[in-house]
C-alpha cells in the first residue's frame, strides 16, 4: 500500500515537471499552427485571438499539388526499406563483432567509429551514385540511408549483443544448429528490445533527415516530409503558421509510431527469456 | 518457436515490403518527353513571390506553346540553395531552366563551363546591357532577367515624418539629426533586426553608391586587390555608420532578438521609424499590413556628399545548363521572357516592387508607394550605382556576421572592417583570383 | 555485501570469459562467419569509405566542384588562421562535455523512473521522446521565442519571482550554453530510450533476490541497476559525446554561431566555408575535426571497452 501511494506521487510530480518541461514548447507549436499569418508573424506565445488550425491544414496539405501526401508516400517507403535493411546488416555486423574475437575487430570497430565522425562527403558520394547509375532514385537513396546509419546500429547491437549468454549459443550448437539458425532462431528473438529501439531510433532519423533528400534524391516529386517546411520557410519570407502547422502534422506520424513500438520495448521484459 | 514463427513472419513483411518499394522507385523516373510534347523543368528557389512569378510565366508561356510545358520545382533558398545549385551543375544534374541570382553568384557557377550562352540570340536584344553586365563574363551572357530590380536604402515611416515635420535626409548628418528628433519623441530611430543577420549589412551594401562617387574605379581597385575596406576612408564609412548608429542608442532595444518580420512589423505599426532594407520588402508590408503600407516611404542611404543616390540590386536571372537536352524549348521559354507581354504577366501575378530590365516594360499605375519612391532615382542620370556585388566577383561570406558584432558594439568598425578585408582575401585565394 | 557477491556469481556463470585468443584452429566452420560482415561491408566501403577518401584528397585542392587544383597543405595552413578558430574549439568542448555529460545523468534518470511502476508511464514516456521527433527548425524556433529576452516566456516567468532574465541567446557569455540546454532538451528522449533498453535487459531475478534480502531502492540502483546497464551506458556516451562535438545543426538553427560569432563551434566553422562554396578549405577542416574527435574518442571506447572486457 505505501509503495503503490509512492508510486502515485511520483508519477504526479513526473507528469507535473513534464508538462512543464516538455509540453510547453509543445503548445507553442500547436498556437502557431492555430494562427492567422499576421498573428503568428510576431511570434508570441499567447493563444490565437482567431483561431485557423483547420484552414491550416487544409492548406498545407494543399499546397504545391498536395506534396505533402507525395512527400509521406515517399517519406513512409524509404523510411520502411531502409530500417529494414540497416537492421539486419547491422545486427549480422554486431553479432559476428562482437562474438567472434579476431584481428579485424580493432580495424571493424575503428570503421564504425569513423563512420560516426566524419561527416558524409557530399559530392564524392553523388559521383559514386552516377557510376552506380543509382543517383536520383529511390534505391540509391535508400542505400545512402542504410549506409550512414550502420556505424550507430552496430555500435548498438554489439553493446547488447554482449548481455546474451553464449551457453545459448553453445546448446543450439549441440542441437545442430548451423550460423544462420543460430542468429535468426536463437540470438534475434533475444535481442527483441534492442531491435525495436533501433527501429524506432533509426526511423526517426531516417525520417527526419532533409540534407541526403534534397542532395541525392532532387526533384519535387521525390519530396520527402522534411523537405516541405521549405514550402514555407524562406530566406526572405515565412509563413510561421503554416511552417508550425506543417511542423505538426509530420510530428505526428512518428509520435503514434513510437507509441506503439515502446510498448513493444517493454514487452521484450518478459518474453526477453533470458531465464535461468 | 512461437516466437521465431512470429519474427518470420515480420521479417518476411519487411523485406517483401522493401522488394517493393525498390520496384516502384525504379518505375518513377519519369522521362521528360511523352508523345510529342516537351516537358521542361524549373527551378526556383522558394520565395513565395518567386514561385508565384515562374508559374505565372510558364501558364502563359505554355498558352501559347501547347507542346511545351514547365514543371516547377522548388528549392531552398540562401546559401543551401547555392550549395544546392553548385552540386546539381557539377554532378551534370541541373534541371532545365533554373532561377538564380544574377552578379557574383552567378560567376561562382563557372558559366562558361557550366551555362548555356545565349550571347548571340536575338531575343537578348530586348534585354537592358544595364542587367546584361551583370549575367556575362567576357565569353558570354547566360540569362535573361526574371523578376525586378530592387533598391537597398532605408525604408521609413511617412506618418512619424509628418508628425515631427521631418524632410527626406540627402546626407548623413541630416539623417542622424532626424534621427535624433525621432528619438526624442519616444519612436526608435533606427530598427535593427540582428537574429536574421543578413539584414545588418544594409548599411555597409547600401552605401556603396556613396563610395562610387567619391572613387569611381573602386569596384575594379577592389577585384585587383589594390584598395580594401579597412584602410579607404571612404568605404570604412558604412562600418561606422552601423556603429554611429549603435552608439548613438538609437537602435530598437530587442535589435539582437528581433526578425525581419519583426522589423517590418515595427515600422509598419509606428513603432520605428528608419529600416535600413532591400525594397522587395515592400511586398510583405503589403501583404501583411495592407492599411499601413501607404504610410511607408523609402529613400537611398544618406552619404556624406551632397547629393546621394540609390544603390541597386539586379534581378534575378533565368538560366539553363550548357547540358540541357531541350536547347530549342529552353531558348523558345527564354524568348518569352523577354518580351513585355512576359513583364505584364508577372506584374499581375506578383506586383511589381521595382523596374523591369526589359526594353519597353512600364510599371503597373498601382504600386505601393515605397516603391514609387524607388523610380526617380532610376529617372534621374547617374541617379543609381549597382552594388558591389555586380560589379566585382570579391564578396566575403562572413559579413553578416561582423556587421552584427559592430551594429551591436561586440567589436569597432575599424576591427570589423579589417576583419571582413581578411575574409575577403580568404575568398579571392579560394576562388583563385589574381593578384590575391 | 551479499548482493555483490550474488550478481558476481551469477554474472560468472552466465558468462564464461572471453573465448581463448587465438580460436580453434581447427577446419570447423565457425558459428559466426565472416560472411555476415559482407552486406554491411560492400554498402560501406562503396557509399563511404570510397567518397571519404575521395574528399581526403580534395582537402589538398583548392576545389571549386568545377575546377580542381592541387595546393598541398595550404588549405590546412588557411583554417589553422580562422580568426574564430580557438574560440571555435574551446565552445566545441565545452558543448560536446557539456551536453553528453547531463544526457547521460538525466537520461539514467529518466530511464530509471519511467521503468519503475509509476503511474502515467506509457504517457511520459511519449512526452519525453516527444523532443526527438520535432524537426530541429521547429525545436530552434520555438525556444528562440521561450527565450526571447523581453516577451519570451522564461523571462515572463523569472521576472514574476522578480529575476530579471539575460538575454539568452542575445548575450554572447549565454548563448552557447542555453543551446547546449536546448540540445540536451531535445537528445535526452534518445538517451533515455536506450537506457530504458539496457534497463529492461536486466534479469528480474536479480532485483527480487535484492528485495528479499532487504534491499532499498537506492541500493537496487547502486549495486544492480548501474553495473549492469553499462553497455547502455557506452552507447550513449559514445553516441552523445560524438554528436555533441561534431554536431552543430541545432546551433545552426538557433544562433548560427552568432551572436557575431560568439557561439561557432569547430563544426559550424567548417560548414561555413562550405555555404561559402570553399568545398577545399571545408573538406580540410572536416579532416582535422575527424582527428580531434578520434583523439578524444578512441581512448575513451577503449577504455570502456576495456573495463567491459575485465568484468
Amino acid at each position: 500500500m505505501k509503495r503503490r501511494t509512492r508510486s502515485i506521487l511520483t508519477g504526479t510530480l513526473a507528469i507535473i515537471a513534464s508538462v512543464i518541461v516538455f509540453l510547453v514548447p509543445f503548445t507553442f507549436i500547436l498556437m502557431t499552427a492555430s494562427k492567422t499569418r499576421q498573428e503568428s508573424a510576431a511570434l508570441q506565445f499567447s493563444w490565437p485571438e482567431q483561431f485557423a488550425l483547420f484552414e491550416n491544414i487544409v492548406e498545407v496539405i494543399q499546397t504545391r499539388d498536395f506534396m505533402l501526401i507525395t512527400a509521406f508516400i515517399n517519406s513512409t517507403v524509404l523510411t520502411v526499406a531502409s530500417v529494414t535493411l540497416m537492421v539486419l546488416f547491422s545486427a549480422m555486423v554486431g553479432w559476428v563483432l562482437q562474438r567472434r574475437q579476431s584481428r579485424w575487430n580493432p580495424a571493424i570497430n575503428l570503421m564504425v567509429l569513423a563512420g560516426l565522425i566524419i561527416p558524409p562527403a557530399v559530392v564524392p558520394t553523388i559521383w559514386v551514385l552516377q557510376g552506380l547509375e543509382l543517383f536520383g532514385t529511390l534505391p540509391g537513396l535508400i542505400l545512402i540511408e542504410v549506409t550512414f546509419g550502420l556505424s550507430f546500429s552496430v555500435l548498438m547491437f554489439r553493446a547488447f549483443i554482449a548481455a546474451i549468454p553464449r551457453e545459448l549459443d553453445e546448446a543450439a550448437t549441440i542441437d545442430g544448429a548451423g550460423p544462420i539458425r543460430l542468429f535468426f532462431q536463437v540470438a534475434f528473438p533475444l535481442l527483441r528490445s534492442v531491435i525495436v529501439t533501433v527501429i524506432v531510433v533509426q526511423a526517426v532519423f531516417v525520417f527526419n533527415d532533409f540534407q541526403n533528400p534534397l542532395y541525392f534524391l532532387p526533384g519535387d516529386e521525390n519530396a520527402t516530409v522534411q523537405l516541405t517546411l521549405y514550402n514555407f520557410q524562406s530566406q526572405f519570407d515565412t509563413q510561421w503558421n503554416l511552417l508550425f502547422t506543417n511542423i505538426l502534422l509530420i510530428t505526428i506520424p512518428p509520435l503514434v509510431m513510437y507509441i506503439f513500438f515502446q510498448r513493444q520495448i517493454v514487452a521484450g521484459m518478459t518474453s526477453g527469456a533470458v531465464k535461468g | 518457436m512461437n516466437a521465431f514463427k512470429k519474427r518470420s513472419k515480420l521479417m518476411a513483411a519487411l523485406v517483401t515490403g522493401a522488394a517493393i518499394s525498390l520496384t516502384i522507385a525504379g518505375c518513377s523516373t519519369g522521362g521528360a518527353t511523352t508523345d510529342g510534347k516537351v516537358e521542361l523543368s524549373l527551378l526556383v528557389d522558394n520565395t513565395d513571390a518567386n514561385i508565384a512569378t515562374v508559374e505565372a510565366l510558364a501558364e502563359a508561356f505554355t498558352a501559347q506553346n501547347p507542346d511545351i510545358e514547365i514543371d516547377v520545382q522548388t528549392r531552398p533558398g540562401g546559401e543551401e540553395g547555392d550549395n544546392l545549385i553548385k552540386t546539381r551543375l557539377a554532378t551534370g544534374e541541373m534541371t532545365d531552366l533554373f532561377w538564380y541570382n544574377s552578379g557574383s553568384l552567378m560567376q561562382a557557377l563557372n558559366p562558361d563551363q557550366t551555362l548555356l550562352n545565349i550571347a548571340d540570340e536575338p531575343f537578348m536584344d530586348t534585354v537592358t546591357s544595364t542587367f546584361i553586365d551583370g549575367v556575362s563574363t567576357p565569353n558570354g551572357v547566360y540569362a535573361v532577367p526574371a523578376g525586378t530590380g530592387m533598391g537597398g536604402g532605408i525604408l521609413y515611416n511617412e506618418a512619424i515624418y509628418a508628425e515631427l515635420g521631418l524632410e527626406v535626409p540627402v546626407t548623413w548628418d541630416e539623417f542622424m539629426d532626424n534621427n535624433e528628433a525621432i528619438s526624442n519623441a519616444g519612436y526608435d530611430a533606427v530598427i535593427q533586426t540582428y537574429t536574421d543577420a543578413w539584414t545588418s549589412q544594409l548599411f555597409v551594401l547600401g552605401d556603396f553608391y556613396n563610395v562610387l562617387a567619391e572613387e569611381p574605379n573602386w569596384a575594379d581597385d577592389y577585384t585587383a586587390n589594390k584598395v580594401n575596406y579597412a584602410d579607404d576612408d571612404v568605404a570604412i564609412r558604412g562600418f561606422e555608420r552601423l556603429q554611429e548608429v549603435y552608439e548613438a542608442g538609437y537602435l530598437n532595444e530587442d535589435f539582437a532578438s528581433s526578425t525581419l518580420d519583426d522589423g517590418l512589423r515595427m515600422l509598419a505599426q509606428g513603432e520605428g521609424a528608419h529600416y535600413p532594407m532591400l525594397s522587395f520588402a515592400v511586398s510583405t508590408i503589403v501583404e501583411l499590413y495592407p492599411d499601413q503600407a501607404d504610410d511607408i516611404g523609402f529613400f537611398a542611404q544618406p552619404g556624406d556628399g551632397p547629393s546621394n543616390g540609390l544603390t541597386t540590386w539586379l534581378a534575378n536571372g533565368i538560366y539553363a545548363p550548357a547540358d540541357t537536352e531541350h536547347p530549342d524549348e529552353v531558348k523558345s521559354f527564354m524568348a518569352f521572357i523577354a518580351t513585355v507581354e512576359a513583364c505584364d504577366v508577372q506584374s499581375d501575378a506578383v506586383g511589381a516592387t521595382g523596374p523591369y530590365f526589359i526594353e519597353g516594360c512600364v510599371l503597373p499605375d498601382d504600386v505601393p508607394n515605397a516603391t514609387a519612391d524607388l523610380l526617380p532615382y532610376f529617372e534621374t542620370e547617374g541617379g543609381t550605382a549597382a552594388a558591389l556585388e555586380f560589379l566585382s566577383p570579391v564578396k566575403g561570406p562572413s559579413l553578416p556576421q561582423i556587421t552584427v558584432e559592430v551594429g551591436s558594439g561586440i567589436r569597432s568598425a575599424a576591427e570589423g572592417a579589417s576583419l571582413y578585408d581578411q575574409d575577403v582575401t580568404k575568398q579571392a585565394q579560394q576562388l583563385g583570383l589574381e593578384g590575391w | 555485501m551479499a548482493i555483490t557477491t550474488e550478481r558476481r556469481l551469477a554474472r560468472q556463470s552466465k558468462r564464461p570469459g572471453r573465448l581463448p585468443e587465438k580460436p580453434r584452429k581447427s577446419r570447423q566452420k565457425s558459428q559466426y562467419p565472416m560472411w555476415f560482415y559482407i552486406p554491411a561491408a560492400v554498402l560501406f566501403f562503396t557509399l563511404f569509405v570510397v567518397p571519404t577518401i575521395a574528399s581526403f584528397y580534395f582537402s589538398l585542392t583548392r576545389w571549386s566542384l568545377f575546377d580542381i587544383e592541387f595546393i598541398g597543405f595550404d588549405n590546412f595552413a588557411q583554417f589553422f588562421r580562422e580568426p574564430m578558430l580557438i574560440q571555435g574549439f574551446v565552445n566545441t568542448f565545452i558543448f560536446g562535455f557539456i551536453t553528453s555529460g547531463l544526457k547521460v545523468v538525466f537520461g539514467l534518470l529518466l530511464a530509471v523512473l519511467l521503468s519503475s511502476q509509476i503511474m502515467g508511464r506509457t504517457f511520459l514516456r511519449s512526452v519525453v521522446f516527444f523532443p526527438v521527433l520535432v524537426s530541429v527548425v521547429g525545436v530552434g524556433i520555438t525556444f528562440r521565442v521561450l527565450m526571447d529576452p523581453f516577451d519570451g516566456l522564461i523571462n515572463t516567468a523569472l521576472a514574476g519571482i522578480g529575476v530579471d532574465g539575460p538575454g539568452w541567446l542575445t548575450d554572447p557569455s549565454y548563448a552557447l550554453l542555453s543551446v547546449a540546454f536546448v540540445e540536451v532538451w531535445r537528445g535526452v528522449g534518445l538517451a533515455t530510450l536506450i537506457f530504458i533498453a539496457g534497463i529492461v535487459a536486466i534479469p528480474d531475478e536479480y532485483f527480487e533476490a535484492a528485495t528479499t534480502d532487504g534491499a532499498s531502492p537506492f541500493q537496487n540502483f547502486w549495486h544492480i541497476t548501474l553495473p549492469l546497464v553499462r553497455p547502455a551506458m557506452v552507447t550513449v556516451v559514445i553516441l552523445s559525446l560524438i554528436g555533441g562535438l561534431r554536431s552543430f545543426d541545432l546551433i545552426w538553427a538557433m544562433t548560427r554561431g552568432g551572436p557575431g560569432f560568439t557561439s561557432d563551434v569547430i563544426a559550424s566553422v567548417i560548414f561555413k566555408q562550405y555555404q561559402a562554396g570553399f568545398y577545399g578549405l571545408s573538406s580540410a577542416g572536416n579532416v582535422v575535426l575527424f582527428v580531434v574527435v578520434t583523439a578524444i574518442i578512441v581512448p575513451i571506447f577503449w577504455f570502456l571497452n576495456r573495463k567491459e572486457a575485465d568484468q
